[in-house]
C-alpha cells in the first residue's frame, strides 16, 4: 500500500557538512596555482634528492656567478700602458684578461672580460658567499613550509578551539575570550614578532611561536561567528537532548560544520604567514643565517642590487609565486565552498 | 555616540595596557632584563647597577609602575650602541616616518579608488582583468622585494630616481609607491565588490531612472556608499602601512623609525627596538581609534545607535 511507504529521506540525520563539495569542486580547479603548490611542497620534501650542491658550504672563489643564460660581461678598454697580465688583473679586478697578449700596444682597443658568464651546473647563479642559489631556494621552501605549517597548526588549532568554546558557551566566557582576541588583533604582528624574537633570540621555533601568538585571534573570531549561527540549528539541540557531552558536541557536531570556513581561512593565510616570515628574516629577526630562508636571501642580496641582480630576484620570484598560488587557491575554495564568506 | 566613543577609547587603552604588560612580562620572564639593557661585554658591577636603577630588586608591581612611568614621560632609556637617550633618536626620525606613511596614503587614494571604480564599471572586460591582476600581484609581492626591483629599474637601469635617503619630492616616489602597493591591491578588491553590490541596489536604479548621467551615478551615488566599507577598515590599513613602512625604510635607507629599529636589531640594541615597537603600536592603536570615531560621525547608522 502506498500510504505505508515511509519517505526515508525525511528521517535522515541533518547533514550540513559541505566537505563533499571539495571533491566535486576539483573539476574546475585552478591548474597553474595548484601546480605551483605541488612543486613547492615536493621541493620542500625532496630537497636532499633534487639538489646537487651544498646549501651551506661557502666557496668564495665562486661568489656571485651569474645565472646560466647570462654570458660573459665584457668592456672595451684602451690599453694605456703595457703591463704584465697579473698586474692588469689586479688593476681592474678582472677575472680573465683574454684578449691581452704581448702584441698589445698602448692605444689599442681591447675587449676585457670583467665577469664570466654562468653555467648550467648553477642555473640561477651563486650568492655573495659562493653558494648555489637554486639549492638554497629549494631548501628555503622547506623552511617556509615548516614555519607556515607549524604556525597555522598551532595558531589555527588554538584559535579554532577558542572560537568553538566562545561560540558554544556564549555569555561571559564569550565576552572575555573575544575581548582577548580583539586586543590581539590590534597588535601589529611584525612589530610584536620582532620584539619577541629580540627577547628570545632568533630561531625557527621562536618565529613559529611569535606568529602563532598573533594568528589565533583571527580564527577565534571567524569560527565563533560561524558557531553562533550553528547554535540556532536543531541538530545541536538534538545532540544535547541525546546526552552528548559539551566536548563531543564541539568536536563531532560543530567542528565538521565549520571545516569549510576553516580550510578557506587556512589556505588564504599560508601566503600571509610566508610573507611575514620572509619580512622577519629580511629584518634579521627571523631565521638566523646560514639557514636558507627566502627573506634572509633577499637581505643578503640587498647590497648587491647594482652588480648582481640575480641574488635577490630568485627568492623574490619564489615568494611571489608561492604566495600568489595559495591566495588564488584560497579564493577559489572560498567561492566553491562558501559563497557567503567572500569577505573573510 | 558618546557611549560608542567611550567604549572605543576604553578598548584602545586596554590594548595599550595589554601590550605594555606583555612586553613587560616577556622581558622579565624569559631571562634577566638587565642583560638585555647592557652590551654583552659589560662587567658584573655594571649589571648590579642597572638592576638597581631598573628596580629589578623590587616587587613586580612596582617594577611595572616604573616601566609605565618611564614610558609615559618619554624616557625610553639609553641606546646600547650610542649611549645616548633613545628619545633623541626617535624625536628626529618619527616625523620622517610619518611623512612617508602620509605620502603612501596619498598614492593609495589616488590609485586604488579609480582602479576599484574602473574594474567595477567595466566588469568582465580587459580593464577589470588588468586591475584584478594588479591586485593579485599586489598581495603576493613582498614590499621589500618590490622596493629592490624598483631600485634596479628606476635607479640602476634608467637613472631616473634616487634610491636612498630623504630629499626633494623625487625621493618620495619609489618608497611611497612600494609602501602603498599592498594597500592599493586590498582596497581595489574591496571597492570593486562593494561597488558591484551598490550598483545592484534600489537607490542606484532610482538615480538612473531620474536620468542622471552614468558618471554621476557611479562617482557620486554608488561610490559614496561603497567607500564606507573601505573607511571601516581604515584602521587596519594604517596598521599595515606603519608596519610595512619599517621594511620599506630599510630598503630605501629612509631615515625613519623603521631604519632605527633595523639598526637596533642588527646591533642587538634592545632599548631602541622596544621603544620603536611600543611607539609604533601606540600610533597604530591611536590612529585606528581616530578613524573609528571619525567614521562614526560620518555614518548616521553608527552615530544614532
Amino acid at each position: 500500500m502506498m500510504a505505508n511507504v515511509i519517505d526515508t529521506a525525511a528521517i535522515q540525520p541533518v547533514k550540513v557538512s559541505r566537505l563533499p563539495k571539495i571533491f566535486a569542486a576539483f573539476k574546475a580547479a585552478p591548474v597553474i596555482p595548484l601546480t605551483i603548490i605541488v612543486v613547492f611542497v615536493l621541493a620542500a620534501l625532496l630537497a636532499d634528492l633534487v639538489t646537487f650542491h651544498d646549501a651551506y658550504q661557502v666557496k668564495l672563489p665562486e661568489r656571485l656567478v651569474p645565472p646560466a643564460w647570462v654570458g660573459d660581461t665584457t668592456v672595451m678598454k684602451t690599453v694605456s700602458e703595457t703591463v704584465a697580465i697579473d698586474e692588469l688583473e689586479k688593476k681592474i679586478t678582472l677575472t680573465k684578461a683574454s684578449a691581452i697578449d704581448s702584441s698589445s700596444q698602448v692605444g689599442d682597443r681591447i675587449e676585457v672580460v670583467v665577469r664570466q658568464g654562468g653555467s648550467w651546473s648553477r642555473p640561477m647563479g651563486t650568492d655573495p658567499l659562493g653558494r648555489d642559489i637554486l639549492t638554497r631556494i629549494i631548501y628555503g621552501a622547506r623552511v617556509s613550509i615548516i614555519i607556515a605549517g607549524a604556525a597555522l597548526a598551532i595558531g589555527g588549532g588554538f584559535g579554532t578551539l577558542v572560537g568553538l568554546t566562545a561560540g558554544y558557551y556564549g555569555g561571559k566566557i564569550d565576552t572575555i575570550l573575544m575581548r582577548f582576541a580583539d586586543i590581539t588583533l590590534a597588535f601589529p604582528l611584525i612589530l610584536f614578532a620582532i620584539l619577541l624574537v629580540m627577547v628570545l633570540g632568533p630561531s625557527m621555533m621562536n618565529v613559529i611561536i611569535a606568529i602563532s601568538l598573533v594568528l589565533w585571534a583571527r580564527y577565534a573570531r571567524v569560527i565563533r561567528g560561524e558557531v553562533l549561527g550553528l547554535m540556532q540549528r536543531d541538530f545541536i539541540a538534538r545532540a544535547r537532548v541525546s546526552g552528548a557531552s559539551d566536548w563531543r558536541i564541539m568536536m563531532r557536531h560543530l567542528l565538521p560544520n565549520v571545516m569549510p570556513t576553516l580550510i578557506v581561512l587556512l589556505t588564504l593565510q599560508v601566503g600571509w604567514v610566508i610573507i611575514v616570515e620572509a619580512s622577519l628574516s629580511f629584518l634579521g629577526a627571523g631565521i638566523p643565517p646560514p639557514t636558507p630562508a627566502w627573506g634572509g636571501m633577499l637581505a643578503e642580496g640587498k647590497e648587491y642590487v647594482s652588480t648582481a641582480w640575480w641574488v635577490t630576484t630568485a627568492p623574490g620570484v619564489a615568494i611571489m609565486l608561492v604566495v600568489m598560488a595559495f591566495n588564488l587557491c584560497g579564493d577559489w575554495l572560498r567561492e566553491k565552498l562558501d559563497p557567503k564568506q567572500r569577505s573573510i | 555616540m558618546q557611549r560608542y566613543i567611550i567604549r572605543r577609547v576604553g578598548e584602545s587603552l586596554l590594548a595599550l595596557f595589554a601590550l605594555s604588560i606583555i612586553i613587560f612580562l616577556m622581558v622579565r620572564m624569559t631571562g634577566d632584563p638587565a642583560l638585555l639593557m647592557l652590551p654583552a661585554d659589560a662587567g658584573a658591577e655594571r649589571l648590579e647597577e642597572i638592576r638597581h636603577s631598573m628596580g629589578l630588586d623590587k616587587p613586580l608591581v612596582v617594577q611595572y609602575g616604573l616601566f609605565v612611568r618611564d614610558y609615559s614621560t618619554l624616557s625610553f632609556g639609553n641606546s646600547l650602541r650610542t649611549q645616548t637617550p633613545v628619545y633623541d633618536e626617535v624625536k628626529d626620525r618619527l616625523p620622517n616616518s610619518l611623512k612617508l606613511v602620509g605620502a603612501a596614503m596619498v598614492i593609495v587614494v589616488l590609485i586604488a579608488v579609480p582602479l576599484g571604480v574602473l574594474s567595477a564599471v567595466y566588469k568582465g572586460t580587459w580593464i577589470d582583468t588588468l586591475a584584478t591582476g594588479f591586485a593579485v600581484l599586489g598581495q603576493a609581492v613582498p614590499v621589500f622585494w618590490l622596493g629592490i626591483l624598483m631600485i634596479q629599474l628606476f635607479t640602476i637601469r634608467l637613472g631616473w630616481l634616487p634610491s636612498s635617503g630623504m630629499g626633494g619630492l623625487d625621493h618620495y616616489i619609489m618608497p611611497a609607491f612600494a609602501l602603498g602597493f599592498f594597500t592599493v591591491a586590498a582596497i581595489q578588491r574591496l571597492l570593486r565588490s562593494s561597488l558591484l553590490e551598490a550598483m545592484d541596489s534600489e537607490y542606484i536604479k532610482l538615480a538612473r531612472i531620474k536620468g542622471l548621467s552614468e558618471f554621476k551615478v557611479v562617482w557620486k551615488h554608488a561610490l559614496r556608499n561603497s567607500l564606507i566599507s573601505v573607511i571601516t577598515l581604515g584602521g587596519i590599513y594604517i596598521a599595515i602601512l606603519v608596519t610595512l613602512g619599517i621594511l620599506v625604510e630599510v630598503v630605501f635607507a629612509w631615515p625613519g623609525m623603521g631604519r632605527l629599529m633595523f639598526q637596533g636589531i642588527v646591533f642587538r640594541d634592545f632599548p631602541v627596538v622596544q621603544a620603536v615597537v611600543l611607539i609604533s603600536a601606540a600610533i597604530v592603536i591611536f590612529s585606528s581609534l581616530v578613524v573609528d570615531i571619525a567614521y562614526a560621525y560620518l555614518d548616521p547608522r553608527i552615530r544614532l545607535q
